[in-house]
């Protein structure tokens, strides 16, 4: 017997290794016939990159092109071996700076301008590049979820502004992220700032904390662990620091064949923050036409009304429609915090310092 | 003179592996980091040293490493003595489960021990019924307590398997001559069994010292942010502040901190070897005989399985059970779906064959890699007396060459090293070669290497040099010699670091070093993805993944505790 089990597993084990190559995922290329061998395109995101196969597909066959993805990363760190590899550029696009990094990016002139045609099409406010190295291709929105439910079975009223939350009736209630380890919870500390001004926000910060708030390392913790919609567990917190465009994905991937989400966005006025997600064209790269053409795809409505579904944020381009469970239940803010990326880029180790001195020690 | 050149050429191979994968990218990135216009940016370097927040990190890193280790040897030790001198049923399985932690992300390792001990956890609730409190008693969670407890959880098999083994190889006669000598069982642990398996237990709580001490993603989501580790403060200041120099000062006192620690370490191990008469296991073990025996066995185990599964099974239960439907299998079927048809999507069976594939290509490499420069490092044969001659303590090796001695500590500094600093590193210094898939076996044998290196050790220390001069003043050619003496008596040492390194690329350490490639996705890839997007099926297909990823670990590891080849094995 024990000969047997040693000689199937031998077997596994050789049938593994003798199917040679780790497995490949098909990126939606069709049969190409007799043409002339495709040309790659590189392309470098952060993690959190995706794209349906059809739309992709697409542009593959319209150009004869191979893409090849890479993923470096969370936002930060995707940008800093972008910049670290500039002499050897990793890749031939890059997409995922966004405006919190965006002085970073430019700062560190490792991209190429580009005047797409796609830009008529873009809303100006998106802009913030003028010289147009960095394009807007999406933007989404930090926001405050609350659990519905859990609010109305106590009879309580959902908060509504950022005070509210430092009210004691919502004692206990708020769960945020550390901005030094977490991009959303970076951008509610700006919000905060933006909001209560340089002198006010630590003192909002401190009734926070007088308020039992919870603090975690990164959005997964948050959200799926301390978050009762995230959780499935009543017994945790009903507010959680996350994006606009959550409620309508949780209720994508819902369990239990809901037709509405279970939570709800807060947008309190002015104390959302809004994040736009840019690409670029790397500078050294050998296949410039290539690379523009991607950027105007990327810009152009079919990929644009792809993204929602696919990224969970919004399109740049004002002809690309939302489908309806945006529209209805993650209408995009319309006066959220500005923070001009300049100041962050200068300001964001003070703040951050700022907080965890208040906050953490 | 054919077979010098090519046993040099063997025996250098590990060096030149480490020197153009390690000190090659690091070299590049300090060099980037502190080197400003040709000249040293001492600046930075002192502003960063002198900053008061650096020590107090720095000492807190250290404590609680040590305190982590400490636990993890107690809680260690009485394991290995279970698992290398009693048979039981379902004792494979037991210990394949006891290493399995080693291969979770700390994301779903935290999710489970929140489950299980957090304020709202299982055990709260139980406490809380049982004793009708008002209050969670346990809040270990956020604490240094949770980190604790999560390092004693990820490393505890790293006792178990390495005393473990050494443990069931060694000859009872001593103890056995002790006892007849009138040694009661304090005394003979203290003065026989404890200075024998001194090698080994260096060796092991080194490798769990260096883990600790390098932590990251535990101290971040289990120390509830008031305690950071130097690991911790290097991310930040390279990436989300972009400050490399700082980031690479304090790389460098990572290192040379680590590195001194291996000095020790390893020269105390070297020092505590000496050739032993080395036994079958099966030899050694049997069943437990008697009442008091097997209630002593079963109290044990019981004790280390709630505190080493009931993370884990808490987390295979919640896959199965999350939502409000009861049990149900929809998070493994929500797998196989691509809702959404995106060209990432990821089969689960292809996942699980991308990472069975790196973790073999891993093991091979770094058996390989390990086991040569095992053989380096002592390469010059010492003559000790035999044990059971003379007793004697103070007996020392013959003084060994300095770069033996220094050798020892450098195979091990890859484990000391920052990972994202070295994936920076990576960043410059590999050229092409950064977004070729072969990076991510190498990158995880960098990791693993020290490990087969630390756990072949001391077997191969411990061999008898007699056996080797026996055999060849009988005829035995020095291949033969190798194949018939070696060979049988260090394979279970070699199949130890084995087990360490497919489970090391399992679990994906190092992961931050590399360029993914989405098109060859791995469980760990599957898993984190799922955790970035809301939604319980979500969620639960990241709980699903984990799970598969359990199972496959520990077929993997018994699998290859099963592995003999030809009639070597157990001799």
């Amino acid at each position: 017997m024990k000969q047997i089990l040693k000689l199937l597993s031998t077997i596994l084990i050789l049938a593994l290794v003798t199917a040679c190559q780790p497995a490949g995922l098909e990126t939606g290329g069709t049969e190409m016939g007799e043409s002339a061998e495709p040309t790659t395109l590189v392309v470098g995101s952060h993690d959190s990159f995706t794209a349906s196969e059809e739309v992709l597909a697409q542009f593959e066959n319209a150009n004869n092109v191979a893409l090849q993805f890479l993923e470096l990363g969370d936002a930060g760190e995707a940008l800093n071996k972008i910049i670290l590899s500039k002499d050897a550029p990793l890749a031939d696009v890059f997409f995922g700076v966004d405006n919190s990094f965006l002085s970073r990016a430019l700062n560190a002139d490792v991209f190429v301008p580009y005047k797409s045609p796609m830009l008529a099409h873009i809303s100006d406010d998106l802009k913030l590049d003028p010289d147009n190295t960095l394009l807007p291709v999406d933007f989404g929105f930090v926001n405050l979820n609350a659990d519905k439910s859990w609010f109305a079975d106590r009879g309580l009223d959902l908060p509504t502004t950022l005070d509210d939350l430092a009210d004691p009736a919502y004692a206990g209630t708020l769960v945020v992220m550390n901005p030094a380890t977490s991009s959303p919870g970076l951008a509610f500390l700006m919000t905060t700032i933006a909001y209560f001004g340089e002198d006010g926000y630590l003192d909002y910060w401190q009734a926070l904390a007088d308020n039992d708030v919870l603090i975690t390392s990164g959005w997964s913790e948050a959200y799926f662990e301390q978050f009762t919609v995230g959780s499935g567990d009543d017994s945790v917190r009903p507010v959680v620091v996350s994006y606009s465009t959550s409620p309508p994905a949780d209720l994508l991937y819902a369990a239990d064949g809901r037709t509405e989400p279970a939570s709800i966005n807060i947008s309190p006025s002015g104390a959302t923050f809004r994040q736009i997600e840019f690409v670029g064209i790397l500078q050294g790269t050998e296949k410039m036409e290539l690379a523009q053409k991607f950027v105007d795809f990327m810009l152009d409505t079919p990929f644009q009304e792809d993204i929602p579904l696919q990224m969970f944020v919004y399109p740049s381009n004002v002809n690309a429609q939302l489908p309806d469970i945006f529209t209805q239940f993650a209408e995009p803010a319309t006066d959220p915090a500005v923070v001009d990326p300049a100041e962050i880029e200068s300001n964001r180790e003070a703040w951050i310092n700022a907080w965890t001195e208040l906050m953490l020690r | 003179m054919l077979r010098r050149l090519a046993l040099r050429f063997l025996y250098s191979l590990p060096l030149l592996f480490l020197v153009f994968f390690f000190f090659y990218p690091l070299a590049r990135i300090l060099q980037r980091s502190l080197i400003v216009d040709g000249q040293l940016d001492l600046g930075s370097v002192f502003g960063t040293l002198t900053a008061p927040f650096v020590w107090k990190v720095l000492w807190f890193t250290t404590w609680q490493a040590a305190l982590s280790t400490l636990c993890t040897v107690l809680i260690g030790l009485p394991l290995a003595y279970i698992f290398s001198h009693y048979e039981f049923p379902g004792k494979t399985i037991i210990k394949a489960l006891i290493t399995v932690p080693f291969v979770m992300p700390t994301v779903v390792v935290a999710a489970a021990f929140t489950t299980l001990a957090g304020s709202n956890g299982l055990l709260n609730q139980w406490l809380e019924a049982a004793f009708l409190l008002n209050e969670p008693p346990l809040q270990i969670m956020r604490s240094v307590w949770g980190i604790l407890l999560a390092h004693v959880f990820y490393n505890v098999s790293v006792i178990v398997r390495t005393v473990g083994g050494f443990w069931s190889n060694l000859n009872p006669r001593l103890s056995e001559a002790a006892q007849v000598l009138g040694a009661n069982r304090l005394r003979l642990l203290r003065e026989v069994t404890l200075p024998l398996l001194l090698p080994s237990i260096v060796a092991a709580s080194l490798l769990v010292f260096l883990f600790c001490f390098t932590s990251f993603g535990v101290v971040l989501i289990l120390g509830g942010l008031r305690f950071a580790t130097l690991e911790v403060e290097i991310y930040r200041q390279a990436v989300s502040l972009f400050n490399l120099p700082a980031a690479a000062t304090l790389s460098l006192l990572q290192i040379a901190i680590t590195f001194a620690i291996m000095t020790v370490y390893t020269r105390l191990q070297a020092r505590a070897s000496r050739p032993l008469e080395m036994n079958s296991q099966t030899r050694m073990t049997n069943r437990p005989s008697g009442a008091h025996e097997w209630l002593l066995l079963s109290g044990a185990l019981l004790a280390a399985l709630i505190l080493l599964l009931s993370p884990l099974l808490a987390l295979a239960w919640r896959s199965f059970t999350l939502g409000d439907a009861g049990f149900t299998l929809q998070y493994y079927a929500e797998l196989t779906v691509n809702r959404r048809n995106s060209a990432f999507f990821v089969a689960p069976l292809v996942a699980v064959r991308n990472s069975l594939l790196y973790a073999l290509m891993t093991m091979c490499l770094s058996l390989i890699l390990g086991i040569l420069s095992a053989y380096l490092l002592v390469r010059r044969p010492t003559t000790l007396p035999l044990l059971g001659d003379t007793v004697d303590r103070t007996a020392r090796p013959a003084k060994r060459k300095f770069s033996s001695a220094l050798l020892d500590p450098i195979f091990l500094l890859p484990l000391g090293t920052s990972a994202v600093t070295l994936g920076l590193g990576y960043i410059i210094a590999m050229g092409s070669l950064r977004t070729s898939p072969l990076l991510v076996p190498i990158a995880h044998t960098l990791i693993a290497t020290p490990f087969v290196v630390r756990t072949f050790l001391p077997a191969l220390r411990s061999l008898d040099p007699r056996l080797r001069e026996s055999a060849a003043v009988m005829g035995a050619s020095p291949s033969r010699v190798w194949r018939e003496i070696d060979l049988p008596l260090l394979f279970r040492a070699a199949l130890v670091g084995a087990v360490f390194a497919f489970t090391i690329s399992l679990g994906e350490f190092g992961a931050t070093l590399l360029v993914t490639r989405p098109d060859i996705p791995t469980m760990p890839i599957v898993i984190f993805r799922a955790l970035g997007e809301p939604g319980l099926l979500n969620y639960g297909q990241a709980l699903a993944m984990s799970t598969i990823l359990m199972v496959v670990s520990a077929i993997g590891l018994v699998i290859i505790e099963q592995f003999r080849f030809g009639d070597v094995g157990e001799f």
